[in-house]
């Protein structure tokens, strides 16, 4: 490890490893520091996402994909299931450990030093530059960079030490439980969601696919549910009376941040990104498609930074801009979204569902499904043709 | 005082995202609460997924001392 670096990172989940890896390429040091012994585990993550997506940053490969999504089913509270094939978007399920590992293969190759075991506790500015204190397999050390980029994830700390205002209110935050069942009878390419105030107050069960019969099984409540009962306590619920005889493999905590994205992504020598940045999709909850793509431009815009000499917020700007200019508006729409379908009763499913089982199940589309979902508030309608058109 | 059931912890972080005073330090084995600049909130017991934080008076750590 060396004394200074160009540009540190905090986090080696996708974010962080895609950043480094934009920012190494162009021939600058770059250093990443990850708390956990091993990067990408634990899985904290249902992990799945957009094949289409994913291709934009990386080589597919198929040791990292569990299974291939064609189709999707919600399930109404009382078990009214609609199922449909998906017209154009072709989704997968992860391997979050192999793909996370296959992101930092990267970012090493392209010259990027990886530390594990690596905790950063304390972030201090001293001048232009940031000094960073940090645990290393049980030693403490230091070391100076000209840009900090903070991948920490949810809980978004050295942003917070920089003195940028990163808490979330509870409405803006799922607590989420899953566990990876095996033994367990489902539908190996479809993606399922359960919908009920009584499975997952403010949030959704997911059930996605690692193969022919295990899968991701977990849920999110909303924050302003949290409490009386926790999301394990609701995830259990669940398991008992859909998977009674399932084999649990795994059983996680975690916490998704489903806020607006923050407002300021940058500071002077700072770049935040990832769920660190609430960059999530708040309606939907999957965030590596934004880790991935705010890891990008992070680690370019530093990058080039370096080379210029200037690593000021006025330079480093130029992030904001296009994470802006690309994801802001979008973004915005799946927050109303997400603020309305928050707020739906058992009832308001019911009548979605009936509404949809009228139709030919070749004729649902996404679109369909949310445009029923607000009708009671026309308002969002075209935010739901914006944001689902042609899924 | 937020009494850490390690047994249930998960070193997830989702109460970090919430504490409004920031006294809680996630590392790869240990969740810490400093407890001086705690401000005794509960927003972490509410939102905790496992339910692994509780709150105890005073009385009960002396018990427990005492154990
Ligand atoms: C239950 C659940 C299900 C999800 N399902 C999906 C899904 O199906 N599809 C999808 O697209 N997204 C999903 N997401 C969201 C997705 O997992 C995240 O958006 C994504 O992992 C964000 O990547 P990141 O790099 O920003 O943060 P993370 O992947 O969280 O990485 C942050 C890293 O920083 C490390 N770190 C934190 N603090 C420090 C420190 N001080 N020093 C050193 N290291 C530190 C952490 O250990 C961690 O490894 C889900 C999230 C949850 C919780």
């Amino acid at each position: 490890m060396k004394k200074h670096y160009n540009i540190a990172i905090v986090g080696g989940g996708p974010a962080g490893t895609t950043a480094a890896r934009f920012a190494a390429a162009r021939g600058v040091s770059v250093v990443l520091f990850e708390k956990d012994r091993e990067i990408g585990v634990p899985v904290r993550c249902a992990e799945g996402v957009a094949e289409d997506v994913l291709a934009k940053y990386i080589e597919i490969d198929s040791r990292w994909i569990a299974s291939r999504i064609t189709a999707f089913g919600f399930h109404s509270p009382s078990g009214i299931e609609i199922a449909f094939q998906s017209a154009t978007a072709r989704g997968c399920v992860l391997h979050r450990r192999l793909f996370d590992h296959a992101l930092a293969e990267l970012a090493s190759e392209a010259g990027a030093e990886i530390y594990t075991k690596a905790y950063v506790h304390s972030l201090r500015k001293n001048g232009p530059k940031s000094t960073l204190g940090l645990r290393y397999i049980g030693q403490e050390k230091e070391i100076t960079a000209d840009i900090v980029i903070a991948a920490d994830g949810i809980e978004s700390r050295i942003a917070h030490l920089a003195g940028i205002k990163t808490k979330l209110a509870f409405r803006d935050i799922e607590p989420c439980a899953q566990m990876q069942l095996a033994n367990i009878d489902i539908h190996p390419e479809r993606c399922d969601f359960y919908l009920s105030e009584k499975w997952a107050p403010g949030g959704y069960v997911w059930v996605f696919p690692k193969g022919a019969r295990t899968a991701n099984v977990g849920l999110g409540i909303n924050g302003i549910h949290a409490g009386p009962k926790s999301a394990l306590n609701y995830l259990q619920d669940f398991v008992k009376e859909h998977f009674p005889k399932a084999t649990v493999l795994t059983t996680t905590a975690a916490g998704v941040p489903v806020a607006q994205t923050l407002k300021q992504l940058v500071a002077d020598g700072l770049m935040i990104i990832g769920d660190a940045a609430r960059q999530v999709n708040p309606l939907t909850g999957g965030g590596i498609s934004a880790a991935l793509a705010a890891g990008k431009m992070a680690g370019q815009v530093a990058a080039e930074a370096i080379k210029a000499d200037d690593n000021s917020a006025r330079r480093l700007t130029s992030y904001q801009k296009e994470w802006e200019k690309t994801y802001g508006k979008e973004s915005r729409r799946y927050y109303r979204l997400k603020d309305w379908v928050m707020g739906l009763t058992d009832q308001d499913f019911e009548d979605i569902a009936a509404a949809l089982a009228k139709e030919p199940p070749e004729e649902i589309t996404l679109v369909k499904i949310f445009k029923q979902a607000v009708r009671k508030k026309p308002s969002l309608i075209i935010d739901v043709l914006k944001v689902f058109a042609g899924l | 005082m937020i009494l850490v059931d390690v047994n249930l912890c998960d070193l997830c972080g989702t109460c970090i995202a919430v504490c409004p005073v920031d006294c809680i330090e996630l590392t790869e084995f240990d969740l810490k609460i400093s407890h001086e600049s705690c401000i005794q909130c509960n927003a972490c017991i509410k939102i905790c997924p496992f339910a692994a934080l509780t709150s105890a008076n005073v009385e009960v750590m002396e018990d427990e001392k005492t154990l």
